[in-house]
């Protein structure tokens, strides 16, 4: 059965959203406490969000130097699927597993509220269930989620069709709409929206499920090798 | 010897500023006009234990690079904080 981590720092807040959400698909589930270093037997893992060290210094900057996030780059570069929810995506951001910065919001208000989500790339655990240009409705919650690269940066995301999420309607000036990226093997992703807290109609919104049974079903490989070797029989 | 050591760490020169646009525009409510290019940093100040000055900027420089600043989005330096009587 498939066995996914949700990694607890000092500070996370939505790990047992997380936790929660996983159980409702049918997963089993473990809370790792960030001194772990040990993470085998695990097919998933999720960076949930919440403060992690107290987001002192920079959200996630203090985080990326807890023990196990040595483990969280092993299982990253094995391919192993990895989805940093919120100060999740600002950890992976910080350690270097995702390109780009999260900065402050434009207009420096923390903001709470449900937005219109586009999805972009489907080559990445978390949105390869979902179409190209599907319409989510899934919450966000944070001061610090204005997406920032440069030009470079920003000219290889596009061009390796790594974002998978964008604001239809930018609520923080999040550089070209983005809400969420993968990495260019698309086994790493990152969104400020958090899905966990879209599970039910009955709470507002079901359109996190697309994103999240994907990601627990997703296989264990290099979605876009896989793609490519499709592409080539 | 102990050195004292002043990082300050400043966002990249393109990367939008949304505390230092928000402190320029308050400026001129209060009477202070003419203030343009305001940009809000960080500033640390350490002393590190070197054998020279040159050496413990040389550190402070690593720590901002490692830690202090994140280089995706900020520009740090180092100086001597040292005062001069």
């Amino acid at each position: 059965m498939t066995r996914i981590g949700v990694i607890v720092f000092p500070g996370s807040n939505c790990e047992y959203d997380a936790s929660l959400a996983m159980t409702q698909l049918g997963v089993d589930v473990d809370l790792v406490w960030h001194s772990q270093t040990d993470l085998s037997g695990f097919d998933g893992l999720i960076l949930p969000g919440g403060f992690a060290h107290g987001d002192y210094l920079r959200p996630g900057a203090l985080a990326r130097f807890s023990p196990v996030m040595d483990a969280v780059a092993s299982f990253a570069r094995e391919g192993g699927p990895v989805l940093g929810i919120c100060n999740g995506f600002q950890v992976l951001t910080e350690a270097g597993l995702l390109p780009g910065a999260l900065q402050k919001n434009r207009g420096l208000t923390f903001i709470s509220e449900p937005t219109a989500l586009v999805v972009g790339s489907t080559n990445s655990v978390l949105t390869w269930l979902a179409s190209p240009g599907q319409e989510l409705t899934i919450p966000i919650n944070h001061f610090s989620g204005a997406y920032t690269c440069d030009d470079l940066t920003y000219e290889a995301l596009e061009a390796n069709d790594q974002v998978v999420l964008r604001y239809k309607d930018n609520p923080n000036g999040s550089r070209g709409d983005i809400a969420g990226v993968a990495n260019r093997e698309g086994n790493v992703v990152g969104l400020m929206p958090h899905p966990e807290r879209a599970m039910s109609t009955l709470l507002g919104s079901a359109d996190g499920r697309v994103l999240l049974e994907g990601f627990v079903s997703a296989p264990r490989r290099d979605l876009r090798a896989s793609a490519a070797n499709a592409a080539a029989l | 010897m102990n050195y004292p050591v002043i990082v300050e760490v400043t966002l990249r020169e393109g990367i939008a500023d949304p505390e230092g646009a928000t402190i320029e525009r308050a400026l001129p409510a209060l009477g202070f006009t003419g203030v343009t290019n305001v940009r809000a940093g960080k500033s640390f100040r350490l002393d590190i234990e070197a054998n020279d000055e040159a050496a413990a900027l040389l550190k402070a420089t690593a720590m901002a690079e490692r830690l202090l600043s994140n280089p995706v989005i900020e520009n740090a330096v180092a100086r001597s904080a040292k005062v001069v009587s």
